[in-house]
This record gives structure tokens, sequence and C-alpha cells, in this order.
């Protein structure tokens, strides 16, 4: 789960060497597009006629386009003027859009529906549990995460190292200078590296809502905080790192919410596991910045 | 002449807008119009002396009387004081040394749950003996403990993560401002220190150490209507200390190498500035002020729990300092004036027109388009609900069209 929103982050990360504060909202806004799309298939009716797999396609892929839009439209309004400009400047506007971006989506969400915590439709498919063994089993929601994050990666790899727009966004990260000498539309690419970030943002963002269910306009901001320290863990703009970052933190705060209370004696419970997850951030970047699996982006000035 | 054209002027208009004040007691845009009066005074051409004078006039006797006449407006005003503190605070980090600070308002709670802790009940919980909660003579040590958690903890947090990259920093105290609020939402057990959610209540308040002379001069005040404006005193004895220590260190040796650092750290370094002890000391000072304010925001509101210490209020203070221009003062200052009263007055009371428009029904006739049912305006379009989009919609439009903020420093000493 964290991988995919990490994996966003690393993107334009890789590519600007910024930190896209509002991603963590294009996350939330392909949650509630996942859910105006299924609640609008409910209403219609198609819901339950439709072949679950086909209602899984149409949501995730209306929650990737919108936000890969949504994201590059966030580009060209609050962080193109900015580029060339000093680093803080580009941060504060990010906050700034990410400030707007949660208030907007809830102000819409209040005329639409007179409310702005949505929860899923359930669909039957989804609900069920695969057994692996007698004592394992698993849902085929975390399933759907697991598979979906792994089907992700493979494609961005290809996208990035096979193909040539990928050769565009990696000239891009190297250096934009001699990029645009070489005849790349930096500009272009740019856009387009948000566009992939966004929509992977949004595949996320569909995909926490449907393991939720329940999604409101501020619940990005913990995941948000949370993928980037799985970015920050495999090495920022580092596509394979932020999937093991990702994963690691995943496991890691699973591990502190069942043990923590365990073994300091129900002294510290799970309410920490948010705590543990920062505590983690901060001591990577103090012992290891360059993440476990070794920062890509060019060594720059500070 | 001592008494230009100017400063008949501003007079002139300070009394109107204090006679507006006066007459229409519920009126906001009469108190904005007192509180306009102090931005002319900045701009005012005047001799130093003359704008101290007037400024401390209508801060130090007729804020006082109008507040004395409608609380309101000293809560109004006890609240800008608060914030404008805190913006110094944040001033120093962002505007002088450079370091995106995005957790400040951690240690505002550090210094808020300081006084709260020790001045209420709550610390029988885990010290025994029944001594608390200490008497409100106390209430001054502790401003000044304050002032050195708040320096100690900066210090803490500094040292690790100073070295990190801007953009890494301002993640990092993010995180941090994330613990210190899950800490004391959870420090409920196993030794009840913060009681969690349920918040600290009741707080003690600063001694009435000057209530034997109004006894002794026969007034005969009762203390809901002396308590706020001592509060509102304390503030702005507050700010002002702030306000000093802040000018004498920009003008310092270490306010030179806080901006050394800021505009390249690089060259800074090679010039001899220790850098990180830099940093670390400007995180210091900033942490330290939160600190002390916070300690009178607990005292001030008696009752503090978890909640008033998110996100959004680092956010809210970041937004006063871009909006007045990071690194200069009078810019904190305004920033802080401004965000605030858009916040409690100019926000609700556009709240409530629009209610008030619902309410009377009337038609909106919009050529070409037809008329209009004002009742139909949606109840869910709030203004005061919507401060962070206000926020947003600061930082972006700022940073895009005016990165130095509305009341740039001055860069006459610079070169």
């Amino acid at each position: 789960m964290y991988a995919l929103i990490a994996l966003g982050y690393t993107m334009v990360y890789g590519v600007l060497e910024f930190i896209n504060f509002a991603h963590s909202e294009i996350f939330v806004l392909g949650a509630f597009v996942g859910v105006e799309v299924m609640l609008l298939l409910e209403s219609a009716g198609f819901l339950n006629t439709l072949h679950p797999a086909a209602v899984l396609l149409l949501v995730i892929t209306a929650g990737m386009v919108i936000s890969g839009f949504a994201a590059m439209a966030l580009e060209r309004v609050a962080y193109r003027p900015l580029l060339g400009g000093p680093r803080l400047v580009a941060l504060i506007s990010a906050i700034g859009a990410s400030f707007f971006l949660q208030d907007g989506l809830r102000l819409f969400e209040s005329l639409w529906r007179n409310t702005f915590y949505l929860s899923y439709p359930s669909l039957e498919f989804l609900d069920q549990i695969v057994p692996l063994t007698a004592t394992l089993v698993i849902p085929v929601k975390s399933m759907l995460v697991i598979v979906t994050a792994l089907a992700t990666l493979a494609g961005l790899h290809v996208f990035v190292n096979r193909t040539k727009l990928g050769m565009g966004i990696r000239a891009v990260a190297q250096d934009p200078d001699t990029a645009s000498l070489m005849g790349v539309p930096v500009k272009r690419v740019i856009a387009l590296t948000f566009f992939v970030g966004g929509a992977l943002g949004g595949l996320a963002g569909v995909l926490f809502g449907i393991h939720y269910s329940l999604v409101n306009p501020y619940s990005g901001f913990i995941p948000g905080l949370k993928a980037f320290t799985a970015a920050v863990l495999g090495g920022i703009g580092n596509i394979p790192g932020a999937m093991v970052g990702g994963m690691l933190l995943g496991l890691l705060e699973a591990f502190a919410a069942s043990y923590l209370s365990l073994i300091t004696d129900g002294a510290f419970g799970a309410e920490y596991k948010d705590v543990f997850a920062f505590l983690v951030l901060i001591l990577i970047l103090i012992f290891r910045p360059k993440g476990l699996l070794g920062e890509t982006v060019r060594e720059s000035k500070a | 002449m001592i008494c230009s054209l100017p400063v008949l002027g501003l007079c002139g208009y300070i009394a109107a807008s204090c006679l507006l004040a006066f007459w229409f007691p519920q009126s906001v845009l009469a108190f904005l119009a007192v509180e306009a009066s102090l931005l002319w005074l900045y701009y005012v051409d005047a001799p130093q002396k003359i704008k101290l004078f007037i400024g401390a006039l209508l801060l130090i006797v007729l804020l006082p009387i109008l507040g004395w006449m409608n609380g309101y407006y000293l809560e109004v005003a006890i609240q800008i004081g608060i914030f404008v503190a805190l913006a110094l605070g944040l001033n120093i980090v962002v505007g002088f040394v450079g370091l995106l600070n995005l957790g400040f308002v951690a240690f505002y709670a550090i210094g808020a749950y300081l006084w709260a802790i020790f001045g209420s009940p709550q610390a029988n919980e885990f010290i025994p003996g029944g001594l608390f909660p200490l008497s409100s003579n106390w209430f001054f040590l502790f401003l000044i403990l304050s002032v050195a958690l708040g320096a100690l903890t900066g210090v803490l947090l500094g040292l690790p993560v100073l070295r990190l990259r801007g953009d890494y920093l301002a993640i990092v105290t993010l995180g941090f401002a994330e613990v210190v609020r899950a800490l004391v939402n959870n420090l409920d057990k196993p030794v009840n220190l913060t009681n969690g959610p349920r918040g600290i209540a009741p707080i003690t308040k600063p001694p009435l150490f000057f209530q034997p002379l109004l006894e002794y001069s026969g007034l005969d005040v009762s203390e809901a209507k002396l308590y706020p404006l001592y509060f509102y005193f304390l503030i702005l004895i507050i700010v002002g200390v702030i306000i000093r220590v802040t000018r004498r260190l920009e003008s310092s040796r270490v306010g030179r190498a806080w901006k050394a650092i800021r505009e390249d750290e690089v060259a800074a370094a090679a010039m001899g500035v220790p850098v990180v002890r830099m940093k670390l000391l400007g995180f210091a000072v900033g942490a330290s002020f939160a600190s002390a304010v916070g300690v009178l925001f607990a005292a001030k509101q008696v009752f503090i729990n978890p909640e008033s210490f998110t996100f959004m209020e680092s956010i809210g203070v970041l937004a006063m300092v871009i909006l007045g221009g990071m690194g200069s003062i009078p810019g904190a200052i305004l920033g802080a004036t401004g965000v605030t009263i858009l916040n409690l007055q100019l926000l609700k009371g556009l709240s409530l027109w629009l209610n008030g428009l619902r309410q009377s029904g009337a038609e909106l006739v919009i050529p070409l388009l037809g008329s209009y049912s004002l009742s139909q305006i949606p109840a869910q379009f709030e203004p005061a609900k919507y401060e962070r989009m206000v926020f947003g919609l600061i930082l972006i439009v700022m940073m895009i069209f005016r990165p130095q903020g509305v009341l740039p420093p001055s860069k006459e000493r610079k070169k």
C-alpha cells in the first residue's frame, strides 16, 4: 500500500528533486473518484450485474486518469511558475496546494453529496477470503493490493527503462539543461512525470478506498507522510527502492502494532505505530540519508 | 514642528475609528479600522519617537479601554498577540536561518503542557504528596522554565536533523510534531502524564499580584473582567520582549551569521560561520519563544487538549510568516494580525452574512441569467469551515506572485 504511494513521490522527486506535498491529496482524490464511480454505478444498477473485474477496471481507470490530470493541472498552476526558483518556495507552494485541495474536495463533496465522509459500496467478490493453508487465509482485498503493486512496479520499470518517454524522463532527471539541448521537451516530460505520478497516486487511492472502505478529504495526510517515509527508506528517486521501502515500512508497522504492547508489557500499545514510522524516518535520515537502496538522483548542492 | 500633517491625519483617523468602535461595539469593521491604524502608523512618515508614543498610546490605553467595553475585542487582541509571538518565533527559523520548520506547533504544545501538567491537579497522578496544582505564583518561574525547555527540545531535535537538506528537514519536523501530538494523545498510560485526548483542566491562572493595589485604590473589579485585561498586558509584554530580543539578535553577529547561512550555506561555512551551531541556536530561540507562548496559552485557556496543536496550526503560523514576508519583523506581525483577523472575524463574519442572506430568502436578479433565490445558497458553503483552503491559497498565491511577502525585510544593511 505505502509502496504504491511512495512510487508517486519517487517519480516526481527523481525528476524534479522536489517533494510533492500535494501528492497525498492527489491520492485522496483518486479514492474519491473511485467511490463516486462506484456510487454512480450503484445508482445506475450496474454494480451487481457487471462482472466485478469490469467494475474494478473501470473504477481504477477512472481514478488513475482523473488523478493524473489533476496532478498535471497542479503542476501547471502551482509549480511551473516557480521552476528554477529557490527550493523552499516550491515546497511552500506545494504545501499550500495540498491544503487547498483538501478543502476544495471537502467543499465539492459537501455540495454534491451533502457529506464528505463517503464509504465505498461493498463488492461481494472482494469480501471473500482465500484460504492458503488450513490456518493461513488472505482476503481478496489484500491480494488485490499486493498484485496491483507488483504489476505496477513491473509496468513502471518497463516504462521508465524501455520506452522513449521513459528515456526522456531519465534524461531530465539527470540533467534538465543537457536534456533540453538534446531535444527532449523538458516541460512536457515534467508534466508527463506528474501525470504518471498522479495516476499512481490515484491508483493507490482507489485501492486504499476499497481496502478501508471509508474515505474523507483529510485521510491522505498520514498515509502520505508514511509513503514519504517509505520513499526515503528505500532511497528517494529510486523506483524499486520505493517498493522495498513501502513493504518494509508496512511490515515494521504491522509488527509494531501487534508486538509493541507485548514487548513493553502493555505500556505502549498499537497507538504508537504512527510514532514508530516517524522514528524510522528520523533514524534513516540520520544514519543512512541515501536510503537502503541508494539515491539515484544526482547529488546536488544543499 | 513636531505635529506634522501625516501625524495629525493619523491621529484623526485613530480617534475616528475608536469612536466608531465605541459606538458600534458589535461591528467587526469598526474594530478592523482600529487595527488598521497600527499599519498606518508603521507607514507614516514621522520621527521614531512620535511613532512609538502613538503606538504605545494605542496599545496601552485605547485598545484596553475598547476591550473593557467589549470583551470580544480583547479576546481577539489576545489571540492576535499569541499568534504574533508564534510568528515571530517561526520567523527566526524560517526567515532568518532559512530552515523550513513544519512542526513549530510542537514546541508550543510542549510549553503549554509544561504549565498545564504542573499548574493543575494532573501532576498528582505521578508525583505523590498532593502538592499540585502549584499556586499561581509559580507561573512566572514556569514561563522562564519553558523558555529553557523549549530551547532544550529545539536543540535535541535539531542535533540529529539539522545536517539534512531543507526539504528533508521540513518532513522531519512535520513528523516530530506528529510524534509530539501522538505522545500527548497517548501518554495517559502507563503513567497518566497528559490525560490523553480528554485534555487537562483546570489550569491555574497567573497570579494577580496587583490585587492589593486595586483594593487599596478602592476599585471593585470582578475577576472575570480583570483577567482578559491582564492577559492582554501579559501577551503585550511578551511580544515586546520577543521583538526586542529578535531585533537585537538580528543586528548582531548571530543574526548576520543566520542570514549568511540562509543565502548560501557553503559560502557561510567557508567564511568561518559555525553553520551547525548557528542553525541550532536559531532553532532553539524560535522554539523557546513558542514554548513560552504555550505557557501563556495554557494559562489563558484553562483547558487544553491535543486538538489545539495540530498540523493545521503549524501551517497557519507558516502562512502568517510567509504572508508578511520571511525574515521581516513587521512582516511577521502584520501577517499574524492579518491571518488571525481573517480567521476570527472575516471568515466568521462572512459565514454569518451568508446565513443572513439565506434566511432573508431575497431574490438576486442577475441580468441575462435570470433570478436566483438567495435561500438556495447551499448550507455547506460556509467560509469559516474552509480556513485550510484560504491558507493554501495564501501560500500558493504568495509564492507565485510575491515570494518576499507583503512587508519584505529591508535590504539596506545587507550589502
